[in-house]
């Protein structure tokens, strides 16, 4: 078994791209740890679909206020400097071009950029949430996800074959194995842990990774 | 100008069988429980409303508020962007056994029809959803060499919103998070209802902090202290 990232330190990893003064939305679930590992001395303002920016951390157990939740409906508490706005307004945000990034959760990435995230099949109850809004909008689209999935078969992908939640809008992805930029349809290897080869790499990736200059190390502290 | 409305029963009695209702709040924050109740009240004594079209963004949670109008019986369809969430037993049971109808649509997508159908715009482009499932049969149209899908406007007989202060004039300023839909919803419908937890005298909102317009806002019914859906879930409550 390769030594792979865990989700925390996938989610710092990707935390350490986000610049000062940066609008961002974190994807329900594991995206949302990202807030937690942004660099010290750095302000990004999170944005939240249900109407608010500038929101932080949860607040105790046993104060919370059902009136102030995010978008995966768990209360939060507000930054100073924070703003409620209605859902048009959220979404104009979001499809208006006024999001700096987008990091979401990924079923497959194609080298293409297409994202599959919303829905594993027909059976079951389907929901898309803010999914489809979000991938298109934001200036950029990256994703964390773990490399492969829990039996070994890729995520990144020549093409998705699950429902597609949007056509060419990946820019970056953190895996826990390495950091790959998508660009002209290509998969481009940024980074990878030491600890694993190119080819192991390559035979969890279900296209060419191509190589763009040198390919830095994938290191991540302890968390 | 008054648009107070004494009770929850005499604020939702005309809603008719068949009727469309915008209800407001994402998940339990700004979900107006007790009108939703109210109108299971009027259901179980009267047999009425039945086959209602409900728009929201989810689709209920555990046994008290949407998820009991739902599962009592007065739901044909549900328009939503996520009805599958934790404690969404009551629908997922409902639409598993082809009780009831899913009209699946992107959050922002749901938001830009409600807010065009208040705005008086038939249909608009959008890039959300462009080459995936939910686009199919849609227009689709090139602007400046990106394609986007055509929506309509969604509109309703009634909406159903939870505001924090109204006035006699309808004039609503909401809490927190708990604005989300409600705004749009009260353009939308052809009525609106709005129940407040503190009901003041013209004036008593500063304009500057009016969110919704009274001019949206057709009736205002004072619950004082209005139950929070997250509360009753973790209680076990079931309604009624």
């Amino acid at each position: 078994m390769t030594a792979k990232l865990s989700n925390a330190q996938i989610a710092w990893r990707a935390a350490q791209d986000i610049a000062d003064g940066a609008y961002v939305n974190l994807g329900i679930g594991f995206p949302e740890m990202v807030a937690q590992f942004c660099p010290a001395g750095r302000e990004a303002v999170f944005h939240s679909e249900n109407g608010v920016l500038g929101f932080g951390a949860a607040p105790p157990a046993g104060q919370e206020d059902w009136d102030l939740i995010n978008a995966g409906k768990k209360a939060v508490t507000l930054k100073p400097g924070a703003s409620f706005f209605d859902h048009a307004d959220s979404f104009a945000m979001v499809r208006g071009g006024h999001l700096d990034i987008a990091i979401l959760g990924a079923f497959q990435v194609a080298e293409n950029g297409d994202l599959a995230n919303w829905s594993t099949g027909p059976q079951g109850v389907p929901g898309v949430g803010g999914a489809m809004d979000l991938v298109h909008g934001a200036k950029r689209i990256a994703v964390v996800t773990e490399h492969a999935t829990k039996d070994g078969r890729p995520k990144l992908v020549d093409r998705c074959s699950m429902p597609l939640t949007g056509l060419a809008c990946v820019t970056r992805v953190y895996t826990s194995l390495a950091v790959i930029d998508i660009e002209d349809g290509r998969f481009v290897l940024r980074e990878k842990l030491p600890s694993v080869s190119l080819e192991d790499l390559q035979s969890l990736t279900g296209a060419k990774l191509h190589r763009d200059g040198p390919v830095a190390d994938l290191i991540v502290p302890e968390l | 100008m008054d648009k107070q409305i004494a009770t929850l029963a005499e604020a939702v009695a005309g809603i008719p069988d068949g009727a469309t209702v915008m209800i407001g709040g994402f998940g339990g924050s700004g979900s107006p429980i007790e009108l939703i109740h109210a109108l299971i009240d009027r259901y179980l004594a009267t047999g009425g409303p039945k086959n209602l079209t409900v728009v929201n963004n989810n689709a209920g949670n555990g046994r008290v508020g949407l998820a009991a109008l739902i599962a009592h019986g007065l739901v044909r369809k549900i328009v939503c962007s996520y009805p599958r969430t934790t404690h969404s037993e009551v629908f997922t049971e409902k639409y598993l056994a082809g009780e009831i109808e899913l009209e699946l649509v992107p959050q922002g997508t749901l938001a830009e029809r409600i807010r065009a159908a208040g705005a008086g715009i038939p249909a608009f482009y959008t890039p959300t959803a462009v080459g995936t499932d939910l686009a199919d049969g849609k227009p689709v149209a090139k602007f400046e060499g990106r394609a986007y899908v055509q929506e309509r406007w969604l509109k309703a007989d009634y909406a159903l919103i939870k505001a924090e202060v109204g006035d006699r004039h309808g004039n609503l300023r909401y809490r927190m998070t708990a604005r989300n839909f409600g705004p749009l919803m009260a353009a939308a419908a052809a009525r609106t209802l709005a129940q407040v937890a503190r009901l003041v005298e013209p004036g008593g909102i500063d304009p500057e902090t009016v969110v919704t317009p009274g001019i949206f806002v057709n009736g205002v019914v004072q619950v004082p202290a209005p139950q929070q859906e997250e509360d009753l879930i973790r209680a076990g409550a079931r309604y009624p």
